[in-house]
């Protein structure tokens, strides 16, 4: 018998050839491995990982068809729960939800659940299995704004009760920040993403793209002229922060937001496409989160030599630990207890130095971390020709300034009740990024899915 | 798709296009712009809206092909369809915003450089449906870039046009144009809306701070989305970062920090910002934004 303390490993490009090119990173299990993996669930009696995931998988039901090699019967059970298995697969963190509850990783390393999802989620996609759209049709239009995680889970939730759903998306492609912020290499676009935003379709979902809702259309006329009866507001936070230091226009100093963008939305790495972009040869990303480690290994894959400039200690860098760890394998250097304080350009007005400070923890602030403070004197140069600065998003307020009684709070961040995403206005509901600001994919499926039981609710009540 | 109802060349590189756009017909107004995307590998174009027809369900867009992206558009035929048309974006003009009888007791002045008159002109239209009558400047380097010359004189008080070379209306540029106004003229203005190249606004600016009349500009600086996620359109204006895409497009002239936006509209576009490109992007920049060509 095998030990079982331990996880199946799993295959991952190496990390000197990855760094060169956007294919994907992990390369999951195959079959045989994901049987042998699966069975190292315990299958308790109350299944805590169960607990531990956002959106309730029934994670023991799924390992238990997947150990048997009903890999179908797998899909089936996630399908209940989750319109996004393959994407939740890859970027979900595990280690801090179900994983972290498994009975397993008491004495050793948790059931690899996250690596088992996706592993069944591309066999299913891969054999060409995709959820069934609902028979019996309630006759209702709800109009989803957004195509993003909480979006697709809201309206394919939506879309099995019957409902008859349309997404609306302002840019020209389905998905959200699966599509123009996660890269290539953490999320493949044309494999995974687009094939869950069709299994979304087959539910009966229509989407229609280049819809800027706020100016191309206002929630009310969906509401009053276009025949909807309630609407849901997943449109994420997609405003990017930049520090309001000196020199922060020059050029060469781009939001996460615009790099990434450029990169994964528009594809500037393929030549193929038009769209520019400049990566520079020595480029400092300032921030320390998922979307700070996806922007540092873009630019590190155009070529870069790459920099994470983060104010605090390793400890408390926010991205995920895979992630760091794969930045770090891949050659990005930290520069971490580390503060910009001036962006300085050339003659011409690009950037060469980021002018940075020295910091040290102090007490915990109100986010419970320590708080950094500069060390006097410490200032120095850090030579870079490109600046990144990832340091968070914010929910945009196209749609909250156009829809009268839909209150806010001073983030712009929309008021909803976290158990039906009921907001201020009756009939609209919100979930995901617009209303808690930025987090993750899985935080923002479980969001459209509690929307998608609030949107039932009232709109069996007869509204 | 957007089908392209009509196409018309209204300068050797200027051209003029009726897209079929129902959503953005049905509610855009003048001030704001467009994205145009031609087919899967293109960029977004950010393009200010020219003119619209809420019945025919189309907007009117003009844009002169300086590069390869521009070009690629303007291959395009009646009948055929872009990928992607995304609008309107941006605020509409404030002048829409102003109580009319205050709009009614000013002496409003347009000035359009170049292609800078597509956007002009449906500011003029919509005053001119309000019972407003603005008069209106064309400036252009020659008499065949000089466009929209006569569907904005069914529209405008008074239409003035001048040209670098003299070949039609009045030999020099818009600043001269508007001296030649006040001083010989005895026109006088309370409002003037500058919308062109950025160095001919940044010109009417200083000029019109002299004269101390208002000064509105229109900004169309690189962007991707338009919708305020990017931060590529980001410019200094009294001091404040703002975003034109989502802040603008429209400021105040007096207010913005030129020097910046052109140093920022160079990222891609000349010679010496091609150069450095090319230096520092290797075969990563190709081009396609058609920002390098156009001069």
């Amino acid at each position: 018998m095998a030990d079982k303390s331990h996880r199946v490993p799993v295959k991952e490009q190496e990390a000197l050839v990855r760094a060169k090119n956007f294919e994907e990173v992990c390369l999951g299990y195959d079959a045989a491995e994901a049987m042998e993996e699966a069975s190292r669930c315990l299958k308790c009696k109350n299944p805590q990982c169960q607990k531990g995931c956002p959106v309730g998988i029934d994670i023991p039901g799924f390992l238990r068809e997947a150990e048997e090699g009903n890999f179908e019967g797998a899909y089936e059970v996630i399908s209940k729960y989750s319109a996004l298995p393959a994407v939740c697969g890859r970027v979900c963190p595990q280690e801090s939800q179900c994983e972290a509850k498994c009975i397993r990783g008491i004495k050793g390393e948790p059931v690899s659940i996250g690596k088992l999802e996706r592993f069944v989620a591309d066999w299913a996609r891969e054999n060409g299995i995709r959820p069934k759209a609902a028979t019996e049709k309630k006759g209702k239009k709800v109009a989803v704004i957004g195509s993003g995680p909480a979006g697709l889970t809201c309206a394919g939730d939506l879309a099995k009760m019957g409902y008859d759903v349309t997404i609306f998306e302002a840019l020209h492609k389905a998905g959200g920040v699966l599509v123009y912020g996660i890269p290539e290499f953490r999320l493949p676009k044309d494999t995974v993403v687009k094939e869950e935003i069709e299994n979304v379709k087959a539910l009966g979902v229509t989407i229609e793209t280049n819809v800027v809702v706020g100016k191309s259309v206002t929630i009310d006329e969906l509401l009053t002229e276009e025949g909807f009866s309630a609407v849901f507001i997943g449109s994420g936070a997609g405003l990017p922060k930049f520090m309001g230091i000196p020199g922060e226009n020059a050029n060469g100093v781009f939001s996460a937001n615009e790099f990434l963008t450029r990169n994964n939305l528009m594809k500037a790495f393929d030549n193929a496409y038009d769209t520019p972009i400049f990566h520079g040869k020595r480029v400092a990303v300032v921030g320390g989160g998922n979307v700070a480690m996806d922007a540092a290994r873009t630019a590190l894959r155009l070529g870069a030599e790459t920099y994470i400039v983060y104010r605090r200690s390793e400890e408390e860098l926010p991205a995920r630990a895979e992630e760091i760890q794969h930045a770090k394998e891949e050659g990005i250097r930290f520069k971490l207890l580390t503060n910009p304080k001036e962006i300085i350009s050339d003659e011409n007005g690009w950037v060469k130095a980021m002018v940075c400070v020295e910091m040290e923890l102090g007490e915990p602030d109100a986010s419970g971390r320590r708080r950094p403070i500069e060390k006097a004197g410490s200032e120095f140069e850090l030579p870079a020709d490109a600046v990144i600065m990832s340091l968070g998003t914010s929910p945009n307020p196209l749609i909250s300034s156009t829809t009268d009684g839909l209150e806010c709070n001073k983030h712009k961040c929309i008021l909803a009740n976290e158990e039906n995403g009921q907001t201020s206005r009756r009939g609209v509901f919100a979930g995901g990024d617009a209303v808690t600001g930025a987090a993750t994919v899985i935080l923002a499926m479980g969001a459209g899915k509690a929307a998608a039981r609030g949107i039932d609710e009232y709109l069996s009540q007869g509204e | 798709m957007y089908e392209i109802v009509k196409k018309e060349l209204l300068a050797p590189n200027i051209v003029r296009m009726e897209i079929r756009a129902p959503r953005t017909a049905k509610s855009c107004l003048p001030g704001q712009f467009v994205i145009v995307k031609a087919d899967e590998q293109g960029e977004r174009i950010p393009l200010t809206i020219c003119d619209y027809s809420r019945e025919a369900k189309t907007v009117t867009i003009v844009f002169q092909t300086v590069g390869t992206s521009t070009k690629l558009l303007a291959e395009y035929e009646e009948g055929e369809a872009f990928f992607d048309f995304v609008g309107p974006l941006g605020c509409s003009s404030d002048l829409l915003s102003e109580p009319q009888e205050d709009l009614k007791a000013k002496k409003l002045l347009f000035i359009a450089g170049g292609v800078g008159t597509a956007p002009v002109y449906p500011q003029v239209k919509w005053l001119h449906e309000h019972g407003i009558l603005a008069d209106c400047i064309i400036g252009a380097r020659n008499q065949e870039l000089i466009i929209l010359e006569q569907e904005m004189k069914e529209v405008a008080g008074e239409v003035f046009v001048c040209t670098d070379d003299g070949s039609l209306g009045l030999k020099g540029n818009v600043n001269d144009c508007l001296k030649y106004l006040i001083s010989e003229k005895g026109k006088q203005y309370d409002h003037i809306i500058a919308i062109g190249p950025l160095i001919m606004m940044k010109f009417v600016c200083l000029l019109t701070k002299e004269l101390g009349i208002k000064t509105t500009v229109s900004m169309n600086p690189i962007m991707v989305d338009g919708t305020g996620m990017c931060g590529a359109c980001r410019l200094t204006v009294g001091g404040e970062t703002k975003f034109a895409c989502v802040d603008g497009p429209e400021f105040d002239g007096h207010l913005v920090d030129f020097e910046e936006a052109m140093r920022r509209q160079q990222l891609y576009r000349t010679e010496e910002g091609r150069a450095v490109l090319r230096e520092k992007e290797g075969s990563t920049h190709h081009g396609g934004c058609g920002y390098c060509e156009e001069t």
